[in-house]
């Protein structure tokens, strides 16, 4: 029984290189969100070419996607047609073009098409840093009360939507 | 006479502050903010368009009378202690900061268990131990 002491290191070694296992299989540029469950900052933002933008006042009472994308992002393309999807189920989709160039954006958006219920056009960037955004694309589930209930960062894939956000959204839905 | 000195300097000269005190207090504070993009460079050391973005944030804080800890807590507010290259003392990371210590201190309890659980003084010869040791000897003792 005493002699078992030695195998005290070896225990600990193999509990170390457990964690560090663990370590390995986690995504380090996954960055938690600290806006979930906090209202949505407050911004009053213009729209892309003339047409009206909108505030965040304006996009509570019902639960809804808030996406932010920009022309010049390489990964928004590739999310863009789910974003359609999305609106044709019935989900408001809000969008916030951040960091660009709004002639630029307004080009994108000619060329891929607009599935957008409204457009802001955040080019200083500020209302993106106001909700805690690192790149684009990223996507916030905002319930009716207008708090920010998910965060989704990179682009939707159909499992995302199908496995995570249409539920949630569904769940929102029914909360009185 | 710096110029040479910082040929990697991320900050712009258009960015910098007039006043070299207040200027000082932003690169300061920015020294110490993660940059959000590459995660293992401060945004006063990064390129990226988003550091710069911040590092202008900060210093329109300063210059609006933000405290540095005050300029800190704004981006902190909004991206979390993930934006502290230094972590504070928290529940999620107090394992983190006394982990060095509680590991010397186990090992220096060790040390100490087994110093005294070593026996110290060597017993006495009984009578027949010494009469052994004397024929042994012989006469050389």
């Amino acid at each position: 029984m005493k002699r078992l002491i030695f195998l005290v290191p070896v225990v600990l070694f193999a509990a170390l290189i457990a964690v560090f296992a663990h370590g390995l299989t986690q995504d380090p540029s996954r960055i938690p969100s600290v806006m979930i469950d906090r209202p949505l900052p407050t911004f009053e933002l213009a729209g892309l070419d003339g047409k009206p933008g909108f505030a965040s006042s304006d996009v509570a009472g019902e639960p809804h996607l808030l996406n932010l994308f920009a022309s010049w992002c390489a990964a928004c393309p590739q999310e863009h047609p789910m974003l359609f999807q999305i609106a044709a189920s019935g989900v408001p989709v809000f969008g916030i073009d951040w960091k660009d160039d709004p002639a630029a954006a307004a080009k994108w958006l000619a060329q891929l098409g607009n599935p957008y219920r409204r457009i802001a056009a955040d080019p200083t960037a500020r209302t993106g840093i106001d909700l805690g955004v690192t790149g684009v694309p990223e996507t916030f589930v905002v319930d009716k009360h207008g708090r920010i209930r998910y965060k989704q960062t990179g682009p939707i894939t159909a499992a995302d939507w199908s496995g995570t956000l249409q539920p949630m959204l569904a769940k929102l839905r029914s909360e009185a | 006479m710096g110029l040479w000195a910082t040929p990697t300097l991320a900050v712009l000269p258009s960015e910098q502050l007039k006043d070299p005190a207040l200027e000082a207090r932003a690169r300061a504070v920015s020294a110490g903010l993660r940059c959000v993009v590459c995660q293992n460079q401060s945004i006063d050391d990064s390129d990226a368009p988003l550091a710069h973005d911040l590092r202008v944030l900060v210093r329109e804080r300063i210059v609006a009378g933000d405290t540095d800890a005050q300029a800190t807590q704004y981006l902190v507010d909004r991206y979390g202690h993930y934006v502290l290259l230094k972590p504070p003392f928290e529940t999620a990371t107090w394992l983190l900061w006394l982990g060095p210590a509680l590991v010397l201190a186990g090992g220096a309890g060790g040390i100490v268990l087994w110093l005294r659980r070593r026996p110290t003084a060597v017993p006495a010869l009984a009578a027949d131990e010494e009469a052994e040791v004397a024929r042994l000897l012989g006469d050389n003792r």
